[in-house]
């Protein structure tokens, strides 16, 4: 086999899985950047109240570019990214089951996202109507760029299932021969069946903006009235397809909080079959919980209770994996080294985004908390220190392995500890805020909730400050790193990734490894 | 090769399951009626005249009949209905009218849309007669009384004591206009009044 091509083709028509790992996980680390400044003028514009530097219709615009480019563009394409750059290899496998469709799978998103970003320059401006893009806000009230926004939408959706397929396929047919599924790593276990559930859901979302578009052109009434048709169907559409959609999200970062916590703790994973059974327990559930998202619909009873108790039950494997990872750790010979401190971060401040969850699921406390910033205090505790966090953990945990150069460790501390506390500050005032009443997605707001939204602006703005240590520190590696040739960069870490060479050479496994 | 064989099975089987999610997606919809309708949640009423079997009056309670008239967004009729409440006895067939006025110049079509409330008594709630059966066309300051003959099930839950019915009109003069029973007389009536102001 040929070594990469040359240029700009090397990355244009790659088919090498490495190859089209880093085009996700830059191409994610663009989309994050770019969703972050959409926050930090959120953010900006609430440091005091009244309204200051933005309009109130472009500040909906930030809101709503933020959640669909952080979800569809920096965290879902990162775990895809992870996922193309190390299933093969921790498999066993020579590359990706389908390396042209992998290539296509990646090449739509930038245009994916070029529709979806521009948007903000075209008349009326960009979507505004919220990343759940809600009808009738989203079919009625929306600005005429909704149509950029469907297309966009269709793209990324293709894109994901085509990701998914691969992942599949790559898991099912290649792997070495002795690697069974139960001898899988964690974060090949966590991805095959994060996959199943895109593979089962990205069609829904894709139906969904269907009907939007013929509602919006072609005069149907799906969620209109008027029409017969009926606003809450959307949101049961929409959250059919968005509760899978947030564990698709977070098992990967399961997966990955699972390979590093071991190799820290010098002691295997405990509990390894839990945690799988506790994943598929967990994708299982999250098709029968959505309408805790719609408690204030005007539900009966009797969906309010079942709702609230089937989401309730999604805490029992939650918990099983939270209680392995500390049992992991329990008496193990830790060490703190970033990858390490970003993985126990993630527990915990996991955990605290699961307990407000729990909080939320309860129905008659839901009907105070709904659409406050108690919501997003929850979710940005599982999104960002749930996955953001994962992914800066994975990206230091296998960056010595991919580029063959040391991370500098004082930097990488420096970041975390930055990005704790930036993170805590932001998001952890806003429980107190949305506990007394003041609702999300606002662009101004009553005085007393002046200084709680002062310090989470802050708070905000350290935690940009620490992404671009990150991006430094990447940048600063690949180029001057310290260089090292070790296999096993962590001295404990297990699994076939660290029985290749660093860096990694362009092709591996081009004859399958023996598996004991 | 075998490897390939066995790929091409998989993304088959996985691409047809997309699709089928896809089609499930729109399966949604009419699944969500039926759920509704068997279920009565949602406070969907039934959508056509009720045409079951007749009730024994039931001396022995009354329930009282909250009406709501409301518009949809820029709807810019007067609609409210002659009496706000009544106190009925189930199984008893009652007539009350709503009145709908047109203040603009234009001619337009109104759809009403009824709402039950607490969702549970909707399966309980009777019409006979409705105008939210029909659309409603109404020429430029023009208005009407429009004409409700509801029965109550005399089988509604003990405990419930009061029903809110409520109707949002929604300004359908648009789609209207797509019919084609319709499409003539409206583009007519819209060349009459094009060198009248409009009143919005």
């Amino acid at each position: 086999m040929a070594g990469p091509d040359k240029g700009f083709s090397r990355w244009l028509l790659a088919t090498n899985h490495k190859d089209i790992g880093a085009l996700y996980l830059w191409f994610s680390f663009a989309m994050f950047l770019i969703g972050g400044s959409f926050a930090m003028i959120i953010r900006a514009e609430l440091f005091q109240p009244g309204l200051q530097l933005v309009e109130p219709n472009f500040f909906n615009q930030m809101t709503t570019m933020h959640g669909l480019v952080m979800v569809f563009g920096a965290i879902m394409p990162a775990f895809v990214g992870l996922a193309n750059y190390m299933i093969p290899i921790m498999i066993g496998a020579p590359d990706m089951a389908l390396p042209r469709m992998n290539n296509l799978s990646f090449w739509i998103l930038p245009f994916a996202f070029a529709i979806l970003v521009s948007s903000l320059f075209m008349e009326g401006g960009a979507p505004n109507f919220g990343w759940t893009f809600y009808a009738p806000l989203s079919t009625t009230y929306a600005p005429p760029s909704v149509t950029f926004f469907i297309f966009g939408v269709h793209l990324m959706g293709i894109s994901s299932i085509m990701g998914a397929i691969n992942i599949v396929a790559t898991i099912f047919n290649l792997r070495a021969p002795g690697m069974t599924l139960m001898k899988m790593p964690l974060f090949v276990w966590t991805w095959l069946i994060t996959a199943f559930l895109l593979i089962a859901v990205m069609p829904v979302l894709a139906g969904a903006v269907t009907m939007m578009l013929m509602d919006i052109h072609f005069g149907t009434s799906f969620f209109s009235a008027a029409g017969g048709g009926d606003p809450v169907l959307f949101q049961h559409i929409f959250w059919f397809f968005g509760h899978p959609e947030v564990y698709i999200i977070i098992l990967p970062a399961f997966g990955v909080v699972s390979e590093i916590i071991p190799t820290f703790s010098r002691k295997p994973l405990f509990g390894y079959a839990s945690m799988v059974y506790a994943t598929a327990a967990i994708a299982f559930l999250s098709f029968i919980v959505w309408a805790h998202h719609m408690f204030t619909v005007g539900m009966p009873l009797v969906g309010e209770l079942y709702f609230m108790w089937a989401t309730m039950l999604i805490a029992v494997p939650t918990a099983a994996k939270v209680f392995n990872w500390i049992t992991t750790m329990f008496k193990g010979s830790l060490t703190f080294e970033t990858p390490m401190l970003f993985s126990i971060a993630f527990v915990f401040l996991f955990t605290l985004g699961g307990l407000t969850g729990l909080m939320l699921a309860i129905a008659p406390a839901d009907m105070q908390y709904h659409d406050s910033y108690f919501v997003v205090a929850h979710f940005h505790y599982t999104m960002v220190a749930g996955a953001i966090f994962s992914i800066s953990a994975s990206v230091y945990y296998w960056l010595p392995k991919w580029c063959g150069r040391m991370y500098n460790e004082t930097m990488g501390k420096v970041h975390f500890w930055i990005a704790f506390l930036g993170f805590n500050l932001t998001f952890f005032p806003q429980h107190f805020l949305g506990l007394a009443g003041m609702p999300r997605r606002i662009p101004d707001y009553s005085i007393q909730f002046a200084d709680f939204n002062m310090i989470s602006s802050i708070g905000a703005f350290i935690y940009g400050l620490a992404q671009l240590i990150f991006l430094f520190n990447i940048i600063r590696t690949i180029y001057f790193g310290e260089k090292t040739t070790k296999e096993q960069t962590w001295e404990s870490a297990r699994g076939l990734e660290w029985t290749l060479p660093s860096p990694l050479p362009f092709h591996t496994f081009e004859r399958p490894p023996s598996i004991k | 090769m075998d490897g390939d064989n066995k790929n091409n099975k998989i993304v088959l089987k996985l691409s047809i399951t997309a699709l089928l999610m896809f089609g499930f997606g729109f399966a949604l919809v009419p699944l969500y009626d039926v759920f509704c309708e068997v279920t009565g949640i949602n406070g969907k009423t039934e959508s056509e005249s009720y045409q079951g079997k007749s009730f024994q009056k039931d001396e022995s309670r009354q329930i009282k009949v909250q009406f709501i008239a409301r518009n949809n967004d820029a709807m810019p009729w007067f609609f409210n209905p002659t009496e706000k409440t009544l106190m009925v006895n189930p199984g008893e067939s009652i007539l009350t009218y709503f009145h709908a006025k047109n203040p603009t110049l234009e001619r337009m079509v109104a759809q009403a849309i009824p709402s039950v409330s607490p969702g549970r008594a909707a399966n309980y709630f009777h019409k006979t007669a409705c105008f939210c059966f029909e659309q409603q066309p109404l020429s430029g300051l023009d208005s009407i009384k429009m004409p409700l003959i509801f029965v109550v099930d005399p089988d509604l839950p003990k405990d419930i004591k009061t029903i809110t019915l409520a109707y949002t009109l929604y300004d359908i003069t648009d789609k209207a206009a797509i019919a084609p029973d319709n499409k003539a007389k409206v583009s007519m009536s819209s060349r009459d009044n094009d060198f009248l102001t409009r009143r919005d």
